[in-house]
């Protein structure tokens, strides 16, 4: 059974009626599942087909395309390094590396203990700052690798209050 | 000449101290004063300001905007909607997350005018994903905008309405091209429709007459509106009106965002005058001026010819610092104004990595719907990695100019253009890089030279 | 016969070569026309166009008109208007004819695309040729051998994907062949109406697929196969069973319902392999059910009849014959012809009635319609009976009636046709009080309680007709030979005709048409030869009255029944 948050359902009930088609909801009702529920698993993907009076393969094509979405939960925190060529210029893969060597972990996968998921994505629109790093949904500007460091040094501060609250996106 | 100073229409009032992005800041710097007036002129004549002011999209395309309006299919009995693309994705370019992030009523107040002028009711506002405190800003702007009477539901006591919708996307840059961006928007995988006979001005959101436009294109109209088409027209330079945001990058002492007329500063100005010119110690070696889509440009060419300036045809001898930053002078030198997104590498960069790097970033964001940029775009990739990671032959320039080729000019959309140009050109203006890579990777790598593939 | 009304034709020029066609003719279907092969994956005249493969792309040019007054501007070189070549090239099935469009399908741009789509679709492609099943009917081969380049340059790795996935029951998903042309996503949702497949992941790593614990099972899910441009989509049935450049194809009808959808059988060496649809644009389009394709294993299976029998020893055909002849000296004949049954048997069954003065009955089948191209008749010629005259209405699938005549003591013998009399509601009792006489193909209860038992031929090993939902008349052809020991049904009935005291009609088709078409008013004067691959419509107004069994279908809207008068009128 979807356990979905009130908010959320509440959320998914308003933004339907904002289109004339329903299937055009596909997407904000995937960004609410996956904030919801930290991933789309197998079980929300034939609940929003039905929601949406759909099939689960023209869900299922969706979560595939846009890598956003994820199928498997990830780590507490997500940290996005960009790769395109004025941040690759920069120094990103430097960056990136330095979170993974840091984290210990390898891209796409989620760190030992669980804390972050290290991602290398494509142009995140700031490139006169860069190298430009996301994590979570703050934006970080100029992070060469001592920078990454310092972040990391950070998410690691902050780790013991965050493993209280549950696995999220 | 030194660069002319900025003149900061749509940017007035990015990175301000003490600007925020509530409705109350807005009002007091003048906002919605524009829309008041709007609203109680006819709707066509606002199309018609438009259309005199010359305004060309500043997405990437430089499609002009008046022509775009005056194409839709009026006459059908279809709801006419707006679909403004917030989906910022062409690397090198960061202009409309400013807009959207420090100054999102001024794009609403474009966007009223312009769903009022086209006889819009319902406008979704497709923002990028990765731009979630873009979408939450635009999101509480658009409240604001609805409870003040500027947006929602009889605007202003005048009974027309028009509601404005936030629409998520989830990372594809396929989405930024604007019949992919309606499949998206259509809850479907947004593969590009072919044209004809799915021009968005007939066949378009939901089979309706659609027009989408760019952040900061929509900005351009609230201006327009005030100061008058032909006002607007007369900023700038004929052919390439108004102002356009211009986004530096890459290895300049200070990349940033800098809005200029039209046609008013060279390439040189800008990089050497306004962004501090080169990394100490190093020299200029090749820059891209309109995103990666666009050609790249080798310092040290020279682009000859006649152009038209006023009624006389004036020959022109530049090199890459003279080239006027317009749409049209960078098309006449081959390449092109694109998004405004300039890209600058120095003497540091190997051209055939920085390819690889491009090349990975078409590779991946191939929709995959049509055979010559599915296939041909991650060869590419593939032949682009293979030079760096393992081993380069000699012929391998060759090769991938071979493929660009066979994919420019066949694809459904543009993306088959965008991700054959930055190799046509490289190969084009660097070949014997290309030729000599085997070679130079056999020297040890220089300090500080980082990773791009 | 309505004729449609005259298409408006626009003239357009391929190849220096001007053609007329109607208007809405893409590019593709115009230079079929004049015989100029335009080569493509995605495209399906049956199905939507999307112009993704843009293996299509050709020259297009347009007159040259003064922007200005709009005057045609003139070539100097060929005192013609001049044409206006765009640069770019355009998709051939997108493009619909316009007055003065002009293609060019020979230009080096043109060769230059071609080798270019076939390079890309190449380069990921596997080395599968050896053992795929698509090999000889396979779009990429034809096309890269008519218009690839013929080497490759590529040296980097392939894309790796699933191979050989159970998609279905009967189809066989191979993604790593697959070009990604959206023809079998397409069919499923807007034919089959099961939107039950689509593209994952992004790119050149996009592959086809169901949704994980769905399946293609529908009706229709072997189409996809047919309209695979390559071997990524292969039917189970059919794996690694004949090459098929060995096969022969032989037209046939698919006897599972009324639509008679239009069929190839595939054979070779007296063996059929698989049975694929033929297009016929006024009945099935390029389709066929799942269902229609198994039934050419009937011609092998179980209790296939193989011995003539009298009085359940083996006998011979004319010693059988006489003994018939003297069952049905006594009178009390019925004679239990088939829905089954070709026109030509039809004709000889009720000649055979008229003979003996007997009394004919066809046995209804009824079943679900689908709505496509099953319909709720599963009989395939039920209008064969009613066009000959066989019978005059539709048939009940009891035999009551002749149940009653048998209890009675009216009926003595039952001359059957294919029908299983028990499974048609006659009793044991009923069926051991008569005399049985059975042609048919399996052993079943009334073989086994017939006196005398002619083995004859399925569909699939002798010539003939039926007549569809739609009254067209359709011809079927033998693409094997019948089974050892069985006989045509058409020899059986002639002599039985003869014996019995009617006239002596030869087994021919050719000349036994001569009759039919004097005898069957509806068939007007029409010959078996004349009678075009697509079938013919026959007058079906006589039988207007009538409550037909079937429902809307593909090419189907049945009519409303009309009073008996005005189909009498």
């Amino acid at each position: 059974m979807m356990n979905l948050r009130p908010e959320t359902l509440r959320e998914i009930d308003e933004v339907i009626p904002h289109y004339p088609q329903k299937r055009s909801a596909a997407l904000p009702l995937l960004h609410l599942v996956q904030e919801d529920a930290g991933y789309i698993s197998g079980e929300a993907i034939e609940w929003i087909a039905a929601r949406l009076e759909l099939q689960p393969i023209n869900i299922y094509e969706l979560v595939t395309f846009y890598p956003m979405f994820r199928q498997k939960p990830i780590g507490r925190r997500h940290i996005k390094v960009c790769r395109t060529l004025s941040c690759a210029i920069m120094g990103a893969y430097r960056t990136c590396a330095e979170f993974q060597k840091q984290f210990a972990t390898g891209l796409g996968d989620v760190s030992p203990g669980g804390e972050v998921t290290v991602e290398f994505v494509e142009c995140l629109a700031s490139c006169g700052t860069a190298p430009i790093v996301m994590i979570d949904d703050t934006l970080h500007e100029k992070v060469d690798v001592a920078k990454a460091r310092a972040l990391s040094d950070q998410i690691k501060a902050e780790a013991p209050s965050r493993a209280e609250t549950p696995l999220s996106g | 000449m030194p660069a002319p100073v900025q003149n900061r229409l749509i940017f007035k009032h990015i990175g301000e101290d003490g600007y925020t992005a509530d409705l109350a800041c807005y009002q007091r710097n003048g906002g919605y004063e524009v829309l008041k007036k709007a609203v109680l002129r006819k709707p066509e004549e606002l199309v018609d300001e438009v259309k005199k002011s010359g305004l060309r999209g500043r997405g990437g395309a430089g499609f002009p905007c008046g022509v775009k309006w005056s194409l839709l299919d009026r006459k059908s009995g279809k709801p006419i909607y707006l679909v403004v693309n917030a989906d910022e994705s062409e690397p090198g370019t960061f202009k409309d997350r400013y807009i959207i992030h420090q100054d999102p009523h001024q794009l609403i107040e474009g966007i009223m005018i312009t769903c009022f002028a086209n006889k819009v009711e319902r406008a979704f506002i497709y923002i990028r994903g990765e731009f979630p405190d873009g979408a939450k800003i635009l999101e509480k702007a658009i409240a604001e905008a609805r409870a003040a009477g500027f947006a929602g539901a009889n605007i202003l006591g005048t009974g027309y309405g028009c509601e404005i919708y936030v629409h998520r996307g989830a990372g594809a840059y396929i989405c930024g091209e604007e019949t992919g961006l309606i499949e998206s928007l259509e809850g479907k995988r947004p593969y590009p429709r072919i044209k004809p006979p799915y021009f968005p001005a007939v066949l378009g959101l939901y089979q309706c007459p659609t027009i989408v436009n760019n952040v900061e294109t929509l900005c351009h109209v609230k201006h327009i509106a005030a100061m008058g088409g032909e006002a607007y027209a007369k900023i700038g330079t004929p052919g390439n009106t108004g102002t356009r945001i211009l986004c530096v990058s890459g290895q300049v002492q200070r990349p940033g965002y800098y809005e200029f007329e039209v046609g008013k500063v060279t390439m040189g100005q800008l990089l050497n005058d306004v962004c501090g010119g080169p990394l100490p110690g190093r020299t200029f070696k090749a820059v891209i001026p309109g995103g990666s889509s666009a050609k790249v440009l080798r310092f040290g060419e020279r682009y000859k010819g006649k152009r038209k300036v006023g009624a006389d045809m004036v020959e022109y001898d530049w090199g890459v610092e003279d080239i006027p930053m317009d749409f049209d002078c960078l098309a006449m030198i081959g390449s092109m104004g694109g998004s405004g997104g300039v890209i600058v590498m120095d003497d540091s960069v190997s051209m055939v990595e920085a390819l690889g790097n491009i090349n990975a970033f078409y590779s991946h964001e191939s929709c995959g719907q049509c055979t010559p940029c599915r296939e041909g775009s991650i060869w590419m990739k593939k032949i682009t990695a293979r030079m760096v990671h393992g081993e380069a032959r000699p012929e391998d320039g060759a090769l991938l100019k071979s493929v660009a080729d066979q994919i420019a000019g066949r694809t459904i959309c543009a993306f088959g253009e965008a991700c054959a140009w930055p190799t046509q050109s490289f190969i084009a203006k660097f070949g014997d890089e290309f030729k000599g890579y085997a070679k130079s990777k056999q020297e040890p790598r220089a300090e500080g030279v980082p990773e791009l593939v | 016969m309505i004729q449609p009304a005259s298409p408006e034709l626009i003239t357009v020029n391929i190849d220096g070569r001007e053609i007329a066609v109607p208007k809405g003719t893409n590019v593709i279907e115009a230079a079929r026309r004049l015989g100029v092969d335009v080569p493509y994956y995605c495209y399906h005249p049956k199905l939507t166009v999307v112009g993704n493969c843009r293996m299509c792309l050709v020259e297009m040019g347009t007159p040259a008109v003064d922007p200005a007054t709009k005057a045609p501007v003139m070539d100097p070189a060929t005192g013609k208007q001049r044409i206006n070549w765009s640069p770019r090239p355009t998709i051939g099935c997108a493009t619909n004819a316009l007055p003065g469009l002009h293609i060019r399908t020979t230009s080096p741009l043109v060769k230059d695309c071609r080798e270019g789509v076939m390079e890309f679709l190449l380069i990921n492609h596997p080395l599968d040729c050896p053992i795929c099943d698509q090999a000889g009917e396979c779009k990429l081969q034809e096309q890269s051998a008519g218009y690839g380049r013929g080497y490759s340059r590529y040296i980097e790795h392939k894309n790796v994907k699933p191979k050989r996935t159970l998609l279905g029951p009967r189809v066989m998903l191979d993604d790593e062949r697959c070009i990604l042309c959206s023809r079998c996503i397409r069919f499923s949702k807007e034919i089959a109406k099961d939107d039950v497949l689509g593209f994952v992941d992004r790119g050149s790593y996009s592959t086809l697929t169901c949704y994980p614990g769905r399946k293609l099972d529908n009706n229709y899910s072997l189409n996809t196969v047919d309209i695979c441009p390559v071997g990524a989509l292969t039917s189970t049935d059919f794996r690694f069973k004949m090459r098929v450049w060995f096969l022969k194809q032989t037209n046939s009808i698919d006897t599972e319902s009324s639509v008679g959808a239009n069929t190839v059988v595939w054979s070779r060496e007296g063996a059929v392999y698989r049975i694929t649809p033929r297009q016929n644009d006024g009945v099935n389009d390029t389709w066929m059910a799942d269902s229609g394709r198994i039934l050419y294993k009937d011609i092998r299976s179980q209790g296939r009849l193989d011995s003539i029998r009298l009085g359940g020893a083996e006998s011979a055909l004319e010693m059988a014959v006489k003994a018939v002849a003297d069952l049905l000296k006594r009178g009390g004949a019925a004679v239990v012809g088939s829905g089954r049954s070709s026109v030509e048997e039809q004709f000889l069954s009720r000649k055979l009635a008229d003979a003996l003065g007997a009394k004919a009955w066809i046995v209804g089948r009824a079943g679900q319609g689908d709505g496509i191209l099953v319909s709720a008749d599963r009989n395939p010629n039920v209008r064969g009976a009613l066009v000959t005259g066989l019978v005059a209405g539709v048939p009940s699938p009891s035999l009551e009636s002749l149940g009653e005549l048998i209890d009675s003591g009216a009926v003595v013998s039952v001359v059957s046709v294919g029908e299983d009399l028990a499974a048609a509601g006659l009793t044991a009792a009923q069926l051991a009080k008569v005399s049985v006489v059975y042609l048919g193909t399996h052993a079943n209860a009334t073989s086994a309680a017939a006196r005398v038992v002619f083995p004859t031929l399925t569909v699939f090993e002798k010539h003939g007709t039926f007549i569809n939902q739609q009254f067209r008349i359709q011809r079927f052809a033998k693409a094997v030979p019948g089974v050892a020991g069985a006989t045509d049904d058409l020899v059986v009935l002639a002599k039985l005709l003869a014996a019995a005291g009617g006239p002596r009609l030869g087994a021919e088709i050719g000349p036994l048409w001569t009759v039919l078409a004097a005898e069957v008013p509806a068939l007007g004067t029409m010959t078996y030869a004349d009678i075009p691959d697509t079938g013919l419509l026959v007058d079906g107004t006589p039988w207007a009255h009538l409550r037909f069994a079937e429902g809307p279908g593909l090419h189907f809207k049945p009519p409303e029944p009309a009073t008996k008068e005005a189909s009498h009128g």
